[in-house]
């Protein structure tokens, strides 16, 4: 199978599992909003890897063209962004719904449901609704 | 060595998360075990196949490896998806809202 191929599958696979298993975190808000955070960095990271020759991809796998050794693909086009092959943001996609989805299931099992995150140290526990303030 | 200076800066650009926002993502050490063995198997069996054949190849790299797979890709199945859930533990601190691990 090319990257294209597997990348799209294991996107799909990703949302599937997020549905059957009932984590449903493709319908939550916080979901993307921690998903925007999060493809802002592969971009970045993502970007320093291949714009610096460490990742080259085969051309016949993925839907744009092989960096030839020692060249710089181009920034946006030619199927990248940053520099990278669009593929990777499904491949990122995919493993990060995956990761979240075992997260939110093995919680929803009970495994170290507690201690829950929060709250940030600049709100002041008073301001918490479920620790009661101090008189 | 450029990766592993990527995963650290990846690594430090999440991790703060941990003590400011009070992700107590490590403090559940072993749900987040459990998440990254589940993660890592399907994820390291891709990037096994895709090296095998040559989808992608690496330069400048430390040259440590498991059998075919370079010690930074191993890395990377580790610090991202830790990263990735200390943003989702980060949001639901600063911003509330269900997400589906609530207690019954």
């Amino acid at each position: 199978m090319t990257y294209t191929q597997l990348a799209f599958s294991a996107a799909a696979l990703a949302v599937v599992a997020d549905l059957l298993l009932r984590t449903r975190l493709v319908t939550r808000k916080v979901f993307w909003m921690s998903y925007a955070i999060i493809v802002f960095f592969q971009l970045l990271s993502n970007g320093v890897l291949t714009g610096s020759g460490t990742v080259h991809y085969d051309g016949d796998v993925i839907i744009g063209s092989s960096s030839p050794e020692g060249v710089r693909p181009p920034f946006v086009g030619d199927g990248r962004i940053a520099y990278a092959p669009v593929e990777d943001l499904l491949f990122g996609f995919a493993m990060i719904l995956w990761s979240q989805t075992l997260w939110i299931l093995w919680g929803r099992r009970g495994v170290d449901r507690e201690p829950r995150s929060g709250p940030p140290i600049w709100v002041k526990s008073s301001e918490v609704s479920d620790v009661p303030a101090k008189p | 060595m450029i990766y592993l200076v990527v995963l650290a800066g990846i690594f430090v650009a999440s991790a703060w998360l941990e003590l400011v926002v009070r992700t107590r993502v490590f403090r559940r050490w072993r749900r987040l075990l459990l998440t990254l063995a589940g993660t890592m198997v399907p994820m390291l069996l891709w990037d096994w196949y895709a090296i095998a054949n040559g989808h992608w190849h690496f330069h400048m790299m430390t040259g440590l490896q498991v059998g075919i797979i370079p010690l930074e890709e191993l890395l990377f199945f580790i610090v991202v998806p830790i990263a990735g859930i200390l943003s989702l533990e980060a949001v639901r601190a600063v911003h509330g809202g269900i997400v589906g691990d609530e207690a019954p």
